[in-house]
């Protein structure tokens, strides 16, 4: 096989306050062509550094400082601003994290993905266009014949990376280049879009550069992985016995973290049976009141919750099905339409204006995106202070000592006191974040996504750190997340949100087996396994769903019935679903009973726990 | 696995790649000391002055520089130095008494608006929009005619007129801190409103609000030397460096001193206060991590 790729000794360099930093180490590697090869790494190890001097690119402040990165015939490092610009988006071209940021709102889709072949002069337009039309085809998008007449902003999230793929791969690159394009989508759609990107790699023969931190992922990618870390190779060596065998601590310390299932189980003897929070009958959204003090978008209906003492629940579902909503309602900053809080006994005032310091004290939040949630001028001490100060009148020595003894809680040293949040790591800020709710000595802590902004290492890390502090505080949490396998590895009870419903609740042990609620049985099966050709496999979403007619108009209309792939005509699109508990004890919303759920779902469960085994 | 963790994740990041410079240090240390000179001459002007404002010492009108007058004589023969250190006192008192109000009073009504309940909110902003909408000339035109020239009355229009735009620039900035996670945070604490506006909201909008403090202080500087220009400003025998530049414009085609200093005088100091504002604001983010 032919090398078209190859790197050799590749050093980057950023101009920092205090000097030149390098942060590309002397990095080597090289490809064949049609073959994929990930960069794998946490933040901060140089992979997408290394991505873009592919394409000859430094970020602003960075300079590519020496070495050898040919593509082709093309010596990228050798070439002059004018040439390479002739091959960026003709010869290699780019696959941004972000579809969404990376196209024009105010231009039609195929507009967008024939402009750079245009500009490069590789064809007329109409030629370009058929050919756009062609690749929307390939990667699976809806009606590839006018989908390019659309604008951005009226297709989802995953159709438009498959659009930018299109646009990508529309000049027949000799590299494609792929930024974490899966990163910020849900894992239900996700799956349909790695499905699509790896149809048209294998099919055009692409030869790709995949940038990602999700091991399971590139698993179902790669070819080739290069395990980055700090800007050096750390290890690098084919998928198939990087996975079997790594070579690496630090690669071995990625896939465990990968596997959440194996390395975390929740404490047992926590829970007691009286309950903290019951939450009853609740309906809240946003937007202005109508009559009836109904707001005109509603988020939550009717939601039921018991949270008891020292107990953790878990709430998954995709974005927008209202888990973070609900967070908010507890923590009284969206006052509910309808339904009632009670907090221990007493009942939870809707507003924030209506409870009392105690249940302020007693109820902490802890958010997702600790760069946001710690204030820029503050320092840790005062940050950390300010609940000590206000709950407990602390002072002096004593608030000094409670401040370090909170850092020894969420391990972190106790010098870091002094420190602004600018001058930590992002795991470090979620410790800092997490201190800050245990300052208050709370009852229920809502964690709301704490650890989808972190790596996956960092991740386990502050997972790990959570468990522990359940089972010496006796805290409860409110545990938010989209990620199915982090919630199963924290919490003793897992609730299912779609679009502002409950739809399926239940404990843990009911979650790791049929049958479940068609929607969460998407869920579970759409998140990538640690091993080559899950992909190819897993079953879900490939089938078309079962057509139906006309749906009647009954308010109370099952909110998944778009995308069922179970549904009855004539019983789904007619009548509200009803609650049912099936085998394993779980509660759901849906037509069906267990034994039509096991038929679906049987032999999906089989493969998944051969898996986890 | 601690301890790969420990070693992966850097204490401190200390790169700061792409930041946008504020130009190179010593102009913001020209700028501090432009500052520090004009409050200097504001403080003690008067008692350095070796001529009282108002005698004539010399039969020269528009004298040009000598070492008796340095900055030569007026268009009556007084002392242009003396002038200038007594008039000083009156543009940069003023003026900083002004911006300073403005500012604050700008910046606290946004505070307030932000935290409120919307009703007040609105009622803040449609005032603030009713009185953006008067020009500030005009303003100031019709407070002197109807109330009479005097300290007081100029402060009085320069702030009413400057204040509805620092509200307008502060309240924007403070609806989108308010909306961070850390606000957040400190509202399910339970955190009075004041703590919110001050502590979590104040620190992290005053880099802008101190730029634009610098700002409004040059456009009060160019509204009572305008209105002093026109008469209506500090009155005789006092006189502010406007005052100064019209007393003396007779003197514009002989290209006397006496015009050109109060006019350099009145650049100075704007230029002076914004460079110095600058660095001090871009210093303060370097130290947050920058926005």
């Amino acid at each position: 096989m032919s090398e078209l790729i190859r790197v050799e000794n590749l050093r980057v360099v950023a101009c920092g306050e205090r000097g030149e930093v390098e942060i590309v180490k002397g990095v080597s590697f090289s490809l064949a062509k049609g073959e994929v090869l990930a960069l794998i790494g946490e933040s901060g190890s140089g992979k997408t550094t290394i991505a873009l001097a592919l394409l000859g690119y430094a970020r602003r402040g960075c300079r590519l400082a020496s070495g050898v990165v040919q593509i082709g015939e093309h010596d990228m490092l050798a070439l002059s601003e004018n040439e390479l610009q002739g091959l960026r988006g003709n010869r290699v071209s780019y696959i941004a994290q972000s579809a969404a940021a990376a196209f024009n709102p105010a231009k039609k889709l195929i507009d967008q993905v024939v402009e750079g072949a245009l500009i490069h002069g590789l064809g007329s337009r109409a030629a370009l266009e058929a050919k756009a039309v062609e690749l929307f085809r390939d990667l699976a998008l809806p009606d590839p014949d006018r989908i390019g007449q659309r604008y951005p902003h009226q297709v989802s999230g995953g159709q438009l990376q498959r659009v930018m793929a299109a646009m990508a791969l529309i000049s027949d690159p000799l590299l494609v280049v792929l930024d974490e394009p899966t990163t910020a989508l849900d894992v239900t759609t996700q799956i349909d879009v790695l499905r699509a990107f790896k149809r048209v790699v294998r099919e055009r023969g692409a030869t790709a550069v995949y940038v990602s931190h999700d091991l399971a992922v590139v698993a179902q990618m790669a070819d080739q992985i290069v395990v980055l870390n700090g800007g050096e190779i750390f290890e690098q060596s084919a998928t198939a016995p990087l996975l079997k065998g790594p070579a690496h601590e630090y690669t071995r310390s990625l896939l465990a973290a990968a596997r959440p299932d194996t390395t975390i189980r929740p404490p047992c003897d926590v829970a007691q049976d009286t309950p903290l929070l019951t939450i009853q009958g609740l309906t809240a959204g946003y937007g202005n009141k109508n009559m009836h003090g109904m707001p005109s978008i509603r988020v939550l209906e009717d939601i039921d919750l018991t949270v008891r003492r020292g107990q953790a629940i878990g709430v998954i579902g995709e974005s927008g099905s209202g888990k973070s909503t609900l967070a908010r309602v507890v923590a009284g900053l969206l006052t509910p339409a309808l339904g009632g809080l009670t907090f221990d006994g007493q009942p939870l005032g809707g507003s924030l204006s209506e409870r009392t310091a105690e249940q302020f004290r007693r109820i902490q939040m802890v958010f997702q995106n600790a760069d946001t949630a710690l204030n820029p001028m503050h320092s840790v001490s005062t940050i950390l202070s300010r609940p000590l100060k206000m709950y407990f009148g602390l002072k002096g020595a004593a608030l000094r000592e409670r401040i370090g003894e909170l850092l020894d809680l969420v391990r972190l040293p106790r010098d870091m006191a002094e420190r602004r949040p600018n001058e930590l790591s992002g795991g470090q800020k979620q410790r800092v974040n997490l201190a800050r709710a245990l300052a208050a000595k709370p009852d229920l802590i809502l964690c709301d996504e704490v650890t989808s902004a972190l790596d996956t290492v960092v991740g386990a890390a502050i997972l790990e750190l959570l468990r522990d502090l359940r089972q010496e505080l006796g805290v409860s949490y409110l545990f938010i997340s989209h990620d199915i396998s982090t919630v199963r590895a924290l919490c003793d009870d897992i609730v299912v949100m779609y679009s502002g419903h409950k739809i399926q609740a239940g404990t843990r042990q009911a979650f790791a087996q049929a049958p479940f609620h068609p929607y969460t049985d998407l869920l579970i099966h759409s998140v990538p396994e640690l091993r080559q050709g899950w992909l190819e496999n897993c079953g879900t979403t490939c089938g078309e769903l079962p057509p139906i007619g006309a749906r009647a108009n009954v308010p109370e209309l099952c909110t998944f019935l778009n995308r069922c792939p179970v549904r009855v005509d004539g019983l789904c699109n007619h009548t509200a679903p009803s609650r049912r508990v099936i085998a394993g004890g779980s509660e759901i919303l849906c037509h069906h009973d267990t034994a039509e759920l096991l038929k679906t779902q049987q032999d999906l469960n089989i493969m998944t726990q051969g898996a986890y085994a | 696995m601690n301890n790969l963790i420990v070693k992966s994740t850097p204490a401190t990041p200390d790169l700061s790649v792409g930041k946008v410079s504020h130009g190179p240090a010593w102009l913001g240390l020209i700028g501090a000391a432009m500052c520090v000179i004009w409050l200097l001459v504001a403080i003690f002007g008067p008692w350095l002055a070796p001529h009282p404002v108002g005698e004539v010492v010399s039969d020269n009108v528009f004298d040009s520089i000598s070492a008796v007058y340095p900055f030569g004589t007026d268009y009556l023969g007084r002392d242009m130095l003396s002038r200038i250190l007594v008039g000083a006192r009156f543009t940069v008192g003023l003026a900083l008494v002004a911006a300073v109000l403005a500012s604050g009073l700008g910046t606290s009504c946004a505070l307030l608006s932000v935290v409120s309940p919307k009703w007040l909110d609105e009622v803040i902003s449609r005032l603030m929009d009713a009185f953006i909408s008067i020009p500030s000339k005009m303003l100031a035109l019709i407070m002197v005619s109807a109330f009479g020239s005097s300290v007081t009355l100029l402060i009085c229009t320069a702030v009413l007129s400057f204040t509805p735009g620092a509200f307008r620039i502060a309240r924007s900035m403070a609806v989108n801190i308010e909306a961070l996670e850390y606000v957040q945070v400190a509202r399910t604490r339970g955190e009075r409103r004041l703590y919110i506006a001050c502590v979590e909201i104040l620190p992290n909008m005053l880099n802008p609000v101190l730029t634009d403090l610098g700002l409004r202080f040059g456009f009060i500087v160019l509204l009572l030397s305008g209105m002093s220009f026109l008469g209506l400003g500090v009155q005789p025998p006092d006189a502010d460096l406007g005052s100064l530049v019209r007393e003396n414009i007779g003197g514009l085609n002989q290209g006397a001193p006496a015009i050109v200093i109060p006019a350099l005088a009145i650049g100075t100091l704007t230029i002076g206060v914004n460079l110095f504002i600058d660095r001090l604001s871009s210093r303060r983010s370097r130290r947050s991590g920058g926005h």
